[in-house]
């Protein structure tokens, strides 16, 4: 990359590197709200730090000096890890999770922490418990999620690069949104260790940065066996930084049927299929297959997704960390009740109550999360209770079988997969409250990656007639983000969707 | 299968959530309408097939018995809502 | 109807309890079956490098991963599951080739993450037998079936502190993720007697495999009893509600809970007519001060754990070919070699019995002995009468017993040397309790068998010897002949404190012989 080489060659400082970046925040972030938390001493001495180890002519890591900008949800020791949620405001994680490891042995500058729907729940970044996040390319739209904040601080070039997370489309469909490349690596590909988890047999951490060459140097970066995460793949790690550059000869492209039935937007439908026939003119061959079982994609994850989050999400009791309820409030309201069930003569109603130990938590719980947390967690609670596990856990583990057998089939056929990132583009603040259904159909191309455990980048592909951006995604067998981002990178080689910028915001 | 509001409410207990009259009003109407949508997968025929509960199927993953230091207590404390500087404290854990 | 025998031959039951019992011993059976907990003798934890070492001070042995931080990620000890799996094959369990675990969940301050992770459709092993006996007849031997025996994870420790009438509760996760076994058995046991049975049989199984050390006091085996009632009644059987016992600290605790348990069903049933399946199952605490159980309160929504296969972890698959691996290593099991040392050895039950029961290394001690002396029966005397006191005297294990004092061959070489004559056994005693008596700190400065014999002045008596020393006792003493003439035997008795004191390697029961043979023969006589 190129701000890399001329890091590399003494040309300019990561000081000053950095402190670009941190005036672009200071200049940007006010309207658009990407970051929650950045801390400028500390960007500003690691990037001092590596700048004298440069001088010093001692060995650095691979990204020396650039700047990163990490989603709130992956544990830092130096950083708070609030996951957008009240229920973490004051947490300060003893720990690094293993990509924040690998980032500051990469001698990376950690600039600050990106804002996301609370614990990755959603599609809009509006359900972080601090602040909306908003799309630099129309501020009254919403830059998708949840890694709403890693998207739209690579688009409004406060950060080169970022760390987002995808256990639904939560990387792919915000870059897809805010105009930028983001790729979801095979499950298992990236540790998982010291991120929040969210539903952990979906959750992937992944790069978004503005080509695809920037993020494969990311990936390659983050990505590889860590003994301390047991659904780590032990498998060996191209070299994808240089890799990227090799475009693919013959390459058989997929191109779903399900895909392109109603309801896809007909900008984004026009401009994916304007960038399958750009891959036709280099050479690729394009054929149309069936995912029969993809149109259950989203009820399976809809299962699936909530029943893991209830069971990650019930740690947060206010015992041992995080937001507490107030003790003294709590048992007045429960002497309330008594009073009141008491003088209406209700006993079974008093023997009912909840012991104070049981409201703690209710109350703690209720207090610290908010409304679309507590949607998922109710929906999961139910889904694995008593008399309903088999009926919708069990079948949704089955279904994604079929689901994942589908894909398989489709890779004996192609290479690569490529259709629509989202049904439309990025949608207004505030449209989709109200309406949980509605906002869950639009992860309907991105949730089957997850699901299968597939790789997916999203890349820009073309723009609305009104500026919006359109992504395309491009899907591959598990372990082949060799293959996906060597034909991502061509597509891109051949475009310039992903060299236009937004406006700026502020002066 | 209908959501009823009772039904909702013991999942909240279960959950360990405290909602509102207004909040279960609303919960029972969206989950009633997410828990129809899901039903479509019982028109899938999934007679044979085995259940895939991890995206990636490994098996055989172990550390070796050994070892390693703790959190010194301050730091394993330092995030908790209420302790005494041996423990962590919550209100008496008398018969839950 | 043999089950219910144990009423009145328990030897524990307080005579007041004895007596209605007694007038009901015949309307019912007592249906029993154990969950067993077990700590695994792995040093660090379950799924973090913790240490499982009993007795920090509090929250010392905790990292991110046990107290349920946010991000962290289990990972199992190949240790864990190793001793785990021995166990299960050591209980003729089957060995399924695949397993997985499963989050239990429920909301509890010891228990950080709300799911402790256990097994629950497909478990690690399932179907297994361990076989009990009692030397003493209290009940048939018989085989204990085992439903199955799965790993899962320890919660911690909440402390209250009545004393200060506070209202907060200290919580401890140092105990958080150490490995446990679960342990479950079929309800196959009949009586309190019974059930002490299958807890003494498998700790000493467990003790033998060294996969735990089976310490109650510190909790590292922990045991719940679910108890119900078969009843024979007019209109047919029925049964009573189960009821599972908690906080059982002792194996004696198990037995008085247990016995406790049924008297207090029986006046439950005869009260409410309440049979199995119109109750549900309920919980109880035996408060072992007060001598009963007490109910717990429980919600009808605490039984939905909402069981579903951790997405964290990956599941195990274990071939059949490991399993035989497994099953070749084990060595031989308290039960088989109780049964080598009655058949091979011909040693009584019960001695085989006290001899098994305490551990693996004093059986390959008498063994040794039994071999090197060719005399089993005198090995096994020595060991569980003499070596035995000495050991319990001296608080030493066998092992120090026989590196800094009488080793096997000493050993052998005494219960040689006595049979042989060379050493009186009127002597043998003496001389082992000297050899038991020295604790030797290098090989070198021991003193060899010859040296001791020597220092001792044990030497071998003839017999024209005793019968001249025999002939002047009997000579100086004319008035014990005369007792002994006139029916007095024991009288001799004097003459053979006497002939001691003369020599200390003489036989007293061969002075004894030797004396009323002379007198019958008329030697001493007044005439």
């Amino acid at each position: 990359m190129e701000l890399l080489s001329l890091l590399s060659a003494g040309e300019i400082t990561s000081v000053e590197v950095t402190q670009g970046y941190l005036d672009q925040i200071s200049a940007e972030d006010g309207a658009v709200g990407a970051f929650l938390h950045a801390d400028v001493d500390l960007a500003l001495s690691k990037a001092a730090e590596v700048d004298r180890r440069r001088q010093a002519n001692e060995p650095l890591g691979r990204l020396a000096g650039l700047p990163v900008a990490v989603k709130d949800v992956l544990c830092d020791t130096q950083m708070p890890a609030t996951c957008a949620s009240r229920m973490l405001e004051n947490f300060r994680p003893p720990y690094d999770s293993t990509v924040v490891a690998k980032l500051k042995e990469a001698d990376a500058v950690l600039i600050g922490r990106t804002n996301m729907d609370e614990f990755a729940m959603g599609g809009s970044t509006e359900n972080s418990a601090y602040q909306l996040t908003r799309n630099p390319w129309d501020l009254e739209r919403a830059p998708g999620g949840s890694s709403g904040g890693a998207a739209a601080c690579v688009a409004a070039r406060m950060a080169p690069l970022s760390i987002g997370t995808d256990t639904g489309g939560s990387i792919r469909q915000p870059a897809g949104l805010c105009g930028v490349v983001g790729l979801k690596p095979t499950y298992g590909r990236v540790s998982r260790y010291g991120l929040v988890a969210f539903a952990s047999s979906l959750d992937q951490v992944g790069p978004l940065a503005l080509n695809v060459a920037d993020a494969a140097l990311l990936l390659e970066t983050i990505a590889g066996h860590d003994p301390l995460d047991s659904t780590s793949l032990d498998e060996p790690l191209p070299a994808y930084s240089t890799l990227v550059e090799r475009p693919l000869e013959g390459l058989r492209l997929g191109i779903v049927r399900e895909h392109f039935a109603e309801g896809l937007n007909p900008e984004v439908e026009e401009a994916v299929r304007a960038a399958v026939a750009v891959y036709e003119s280099l050479g690729a061959t394009v054929k149309e297959i069936s995912l029969p079982h993809s149109k259950y994609a989203v009820a399976t994850y809809y299962v699936i997704a909530p029943s893991e989050a209830s069971s990650n999400l019930a740690r947060y009791d206010g015992i041992h960390y995080g937001h507490r309820t107030d003790i003294s409030a709590m048992q007045a309201e429960l002497a309330t009740e008594q009073k009141a069930f008491l003088a209406a003569g209700d006993q079974i109603a008093v023997d009912n109550m909840d012991s104070p130990l049981v409201r703690m938590y209710r109350r703690t719980r209720a207090e610290g999360f908010g409304s679309e947390v507590k949607r998922r967690i109710m929906l999961g609670t139910y889904a694995l209770s008593a008399g309903y596990y088999d009926a919708y856990y069990l079948k949704a583990l089955k279904v994604r079988r079929l689901i994942r057998q589908d894909f398989d089939a489709a890779f004996e056929e192609v290479d690569l997969i490529a259709g629509p990132v989202t049904a439309e583009p990025a949608f207004k603040l505030g449209q989709m409250s109200g309406d949980p259904l509605a906002m869950y159909l639009v992860d309907l191309y991105t949730v089957s990656a997850n699901l299968a455990g597939l790789p997916g980048i999203s890349l820009p592909c073309g723009f609305t007639t009104s500026g919006l951006p359109i992504g395309l995604q491009l899907q591959a067998a598990p372990l082949a983000e060799e293959t996906l981002i060597r034909g991502a990178r061509m597509f891109e080689q051949a475009t310039d969707w992903h060299q236009r910028r937004p406006e700026k915001k502020q002066s | 299968m209908a959501l009823s509001r009772d039904d909702v409410e013991k999942v909240a207990l279960l959950a360990r959530l405290q909602l509102s009259e207004a909040e279960l009003d609303t919960l029972t109407d969206e989950l009633a309408q997410i828990v129809t949508y899901v039903d479509q997968l019982a028109e899938v025929d999934t007679g044979d097939v085995e259940p895939m509960a991890h995206a990636v199927e490994l098996s055989n993953v172990f550390a070796a018995d050994g070892v390693r230091p703790s959190l010194p207590r301050e730091q394993a404390l330092a995030n908790a809502p209420a302790h005494n500087e041996r423990g962590y404290l919550v209100p008496a854990v008398l018969g839950d | 109807m043999i089950e219910i025998v144990w009423f009145l031959n328990s030897q524990s039951a307080k005579v007041e309890v004895r007596k209605w019992h007694k007038s009901m011993a015949e309307d019912f059976t007592t249906v029993i079956g154990l969950e067993v907990h077990v700590q695994l003798a792995t040093q660090s934890k379950l799924f973090c490098r913790c240490s499982t070492q009993f007795g920090a001070e509090p929250n010392t042995q905790t990292c991110p991963l046990c107290i349920g931080m946010p991000g962290t990620l289990p990972v199992m000890n190949r240790e864990a599951y190793d001793l785990a799996l021995k166990t299960a094959v050591a209980l003729d369990c089957e060995i399924p080739e695949f397993t997985k675990w499963d989050r239990k969940q429920y909301y509890y301050p010891d228990l950080p993450k709300g799911y402790q992770i256990s097994q629950y459709d497909l478990p690690m092993s399932s179907g297994g037998t361990l076989a009990i006996s009692d030397s003493q007849d209290q009940f048939e031997p018989k085989q204990i079936r085992i439903t199955r025996a799965h790993l899962e994870e320890d919660a911690g420790k909440s402390i209250h502190d009545e004393a200060n009438g506070k209202a907060d509760s200290e919580i401890d996760l140092n105990r958080t993720g150490t490995p446990l076994l679960e342990i479950v058995s079929e309800p196959d046991l009949r009586s309190p007697a019974e059930a002490k049975a299958y807890l003494q049989e498998l700790k000493l199984l467990l003790t033998y495999l060294g996969v735990s050390d089976c310490n109650m006091q510190e909790g590292s085996l922990r045991v719940d009893a679910n108890v119900n009632l078969h009843l024979e009644t007019d209109s047919g059987s029925a049964a009573t509600p189960i009821v599972e016992i908690k906080n059982l600290n002792s194996f004696r605790a198990v037995e008085r809970a247990i016995e406790y348990e049924a008297g207090r069903q029986y006046r439950v049933w005869q009260e409410t007519g309440q049979k199995l399946g119109e109750a549900p199952k309920q919980t109880r605490g035996w408060d072992d001060a007060a001598g009963v159980t007490r109910g717990q309160r429980s919600k009808e929504e605490s039984s939905d754990y909402r069981y579903f296969p951790d997405p964290d972890l990956v599941p195990v698959i274990t071939l059949p070919e490991q399993v035989a691996q497994v099953k070749a290593s084990l060595g031989e099991l308290p039960a088989a070699l109780r049964q080598r040392l009655t058949t091979d050895f011909g040693l009584s039950e019960y001695d085989a019995e006290v001899l098994v029961n305490q551990g693996r290394a004093l059986v390959d001690y008498t063994l040794r002995v039994a071999d090197l002396s060719g005399d089993a029966k005198s090995a096994c005397n020595w060991v569980t009468q003499e070596v035995l006191r000495v050991l319990k005297e001296q608080g030493r294990s066998i092992e120090q017993f026989q590196e800094q004092s009488v080793s096997s061959n000493d050993l052998a070489e005494l219960i040689c040397k006595v049979k042989s004559g060379e050493v009186p056994s009127a002597r043998a005693r003496e001389l082992f309790d000297v050899m038991a008596r020295e604790i030797y700190v290098s090989f070198e400065d021991k003193l060899s068998f010859e040296e001791v014999v020597k220092s001792l002045g044990i030497e071998q008596v003839d017999e024209s010897e005793l019968i001249d020393l025999c002939k002047e006792l009997l000579g100086a003493n004319p008035r014990i002949v005369a007792d002994v003439q006139n029916g007095k035997q024991q009288a001799v008795g004097a003459l053979i404190g006497q002939a001691k004191q003369r020599n200390p390697n003489v036989d007293p029961g061969q002075i004894r012989k030797l004396c009323l043979e002379l007198i019958e023969q008329g030697f001493g006589s007044a005439e």
